[in-house]
């Protein structure tokens, strides 16, 4: 089972990214940086304020069907998807 | 026709359509009671999900919290999300593969110990009773206005009706519910959306109207009219941060990993045929719930300008520009009635005036005397909101039903899991393990039925706002059994002991942090400490502290384990063995 462990790791890997992004979108720009952003405007709409109310969800509807596709395609990389 | 009729209508032909549902799909083994024979689609799954995650909090009282709080609520509408990343990421897809019907199931089984399984009874239900509170005071404001009684009448009326529900269906009929629920909550909360922002900006998606310009020709932007109005009516900026950003920083996170850690989200993926479906079913779920939450800052926003614009029609502090009491619309006096909105005339001059801190040097020059709106309860906001704007009397029904849909499809939900953690794991897992399904089946009915009626008790004096209240159980449930599960899962070899330990100060350190500011068991008079940042620990607020809390327990927990023997072989094969999807069959019952 060497490759199990290889699986793993790689999935982890991909989780750590994902997981920054998503840390990124939310605290960073919708908590942390919200006064810097909030200089730039979207229409009507300050940017720090966007990301908090808007686009933190959007992004993260994103980051989740990029995860399970990409995990789908290493289920089949490592033959252990299911039937 | 006149409202109460119409209400009357919307809500019993709702009412009509989830019986026959629930009676169609009546459950008759124990697995289908609680986990609906794991034959549910990803995308219906993630569709009943959202109805069962979308609560009275979510429907009725989070809009009203940005109406009031602006930017500052924003740690509600990411919070609530961000914690399905968490879930599809880092617990779905494994405990989908673990194939059991519980989460305290799995952490028996994972630790090798009744003693854990117990410790994780315990953090869900208290996490859950403390969330069925949310519910129940979402319940008796709804139910107060549409039966015109006064809160108190309202929630037991609501306590009733959910007792009835949730006993009659079990999982499989409480997941086609939701999906209906869902349908109904989701309409319901869209088209006064759309109406309003359509009226305000013109443009009829809320997401957008909330960046557009208004319609009055003003040619500003809704949200710097917004910002406009707040100031020169002395209350706070509405885009601007009012409250600390550690606080914001602490809620967000306990909100999120609380989602990843509510008991009854975390038994909706174990409904799933398949691991990759437990992945996307996550994502759907998402899509769901972020149609509401994308819509919520519209509709707060547009609630909070149509209100200050109701009361105060003209020009702040000349004459003849507040609206007259005896003129005002009939919103105001149904929900006077409620005892959730007071007005007082401070001044004598039968005139409304509506305004904050920030106009205390000025209001002696405009004959006030004191803000006069002595009490709007936020948790009103969003089914006024349809009355404020004017709109038609079928869209105020047509809320109404959604608030309730919502607040039933959760309360179930959580009812469920409370009743499955007392039937299926304490009394069929440890104490009475030769009992048949039957008898199973009749103790968790018993057991929801106790949990409403501790549940609505505590409701007549909740300790906040539906949605405060609510964040509280996501303290809970992020102190004690999210770092309980990914421990389990991502660290092989943590143990019994360790876990243990975790759940117990986690949660143990959160609950006394609770119960100090906000009275033991919820008792207000039993408090150690006024509520108050001068006395919080290093001002973080009890809502905040669920994230503080988990990193206890994960602290603990791994500290622990160090100085104790790993867990047996065949439980480290257990962990390798979740890791990958190849395998998974459909849940058996031990």
């Amino acid at each position: 089972m060497k490759s199990a462990s290889e699986y793993w790791r790689r999935n982890i890997k991909l989780v750590v990214a994902c997981l920054i992004v998503w840390f990124v979108v939310s605290f960073g720009f919708g908590i942390f940086l919200v006064d810097t952003l909030n200089s730039i405007s979207l229409g009507g709409y300050k940017l720090g304020f966007w990301f908090a109310q808007q686009g933190s969800i959007y992004i993260f509807v994103g980051l989740i069907f990029f995860y399970a596709s990409k995990m789908n395609k290493l289920d089949r990389e490592f033959d252990v998807h299911e039937d | 026709m006149d409202l109460k009729t119409m209400t009357f209508l919307v809500v019993g032909a709702t009412f009509a359509l989830y019986i026959w549902i629930a009676i169609k799909a009546r459950a008759s083994t124990t697995a289908e009671f609680y986990v609906a024979g794991k034959g549910i689609h990803p995308v219906l799954n993630g569709m009943a999900t959202g109805a069962d995650w979308m609560s009275a909090a979510s429907f009725i009282s989070m809009a009203g919290l940005i109406a009031f709080k602006g930017y500052d609520a924003s740690v509600y509408l990411m919070g609530w999300t961000g914690g399905y990343v968490l879930l599809a990421m880092l617990l779905a897809p494994y405990l989908r593969k673990y194939g059991k019907f519980t989460v305290p199931e799995f952490i028996g089984d994972r630790f090798y110990s009744n003693t854990a399984r117990m410790v994780a009874i315990i953090c869900l239900i208290t996490a859950s009773i403390t969330y069925v509170i949310g519910q129940m005071k979402g319940i008796g404001v709804a139910f107060s206005r549409f039966l015109e009684v006064d809160f108190t009448t309202g929630l037991v009326a609501g306590m009733a009706i959910v007792f009835i529900y949730a006993v009659f269906g079990g999982m499989k009929g409480i997941t086609y519910t939701q999906i209906a629920q869902y349908c109904v909550l989701i309409f319901a909360y869209t088209v006064p959306a759309v109406f309003i922002s359509l009226h305000l900006t013109g443009n009829p998606i809320p997401q957008l109207g909330l960046g557009s310009t208004m319609a009055d020709g003003s040619g500003m932007y809704l949200l710097d009219k917004l910002d406009l109005i707040c100031t020169d009516l002395g209350f706070a900026k509405y885009t601007a941060q009012k409250g600390s950003t550690l606080n914001m920083f602490l809620l967000t996170m306990s909100l999120m990993i609380g989602t990843a850690g509510l008991p009854h989200v975390i038994t909706r993926f174990f409904t799933v045929p398949k691991v990759r479906d437990a992945r996307s079913s996550a994502g759907w779920a998402l899509v769901f719930i972020a149609i509401l939450y994308t819509t919520a800052p519209a509709v707060g926003a547009m609630a909070r300008l149509n209100l200050m614009e109701t009361i105060q029609t003209g020009e702040v502090g000349a004459p003849n520009s507040n609206l007259v009491y005896a003129e005002a619309p009939s919103w105001f006096s149904n929900w006077e009635h409620t005892g959730l909105l007071k007005f007082e005339d401070k001044n004598a001059d039968g005139k409304i005036q509506y305004y904050g801190k920030g106009l205390a040097d000025k209001e002696a020059s405009y004959g006030w005397k004191g803000n006069e709106m002595v009490k709007v309860d936020r948790d009103i906001m969003v089914l006024a909101n349809p009355e404020i704007a004017n709109l038609p009397n079928w869209v105020i029904a047509l809320v109404a039903a959604g608030g309730i849909a919502a607040a039933l499809s959760t309360a179930a939900g959580l009812l469920l899991a409370i009743a499955a953690a007392i039937s299926h794991d304490l009394l069929k897992g440890i104490f009475t393990p030769n009992i048949d399904e039957k008898q199973e089946l009749l103790a968790s009915r018993i057991a929801m039925g106790g949990a409403i009626i501790v549940a609505g008790l505590l409701g007549m004096h909740p300790p906040g706002f539906a949605a405060q209240v609510v964040a509280l159980a996501f303290g809970l449930a992020a102190s004690s059994i999210f770092p309980a599960l990914m421990l389990g899962i991502f660290v092989k070899r943590m143990n019994s002991t360790g876990a243990v330990c975790g759940m117990l100060a986690g949660l143990g350190s959160t609950l006394v942090y609770i119960f100090w500011f906000k009275g033991w068991f919820f008792i207000p008079e039993w408090r150690m400490a006024a509520d108050n940042a001068n006395n919080w620990l290093l001002g973080i607020s009890p809502g905040s502290f669920g994230a503080v809390g988990a990193l206890i327990n994960f602290a603990v927990a791994l500290t622990v384990c160090q100085f104790t023997e790993p867990p047996p072989e065949h439980i480290q094969h257990l962990v390798e063995d979740i890791r990958v999807p190849a395998g998974s069959g459909s849940a058996s019952d031990h």
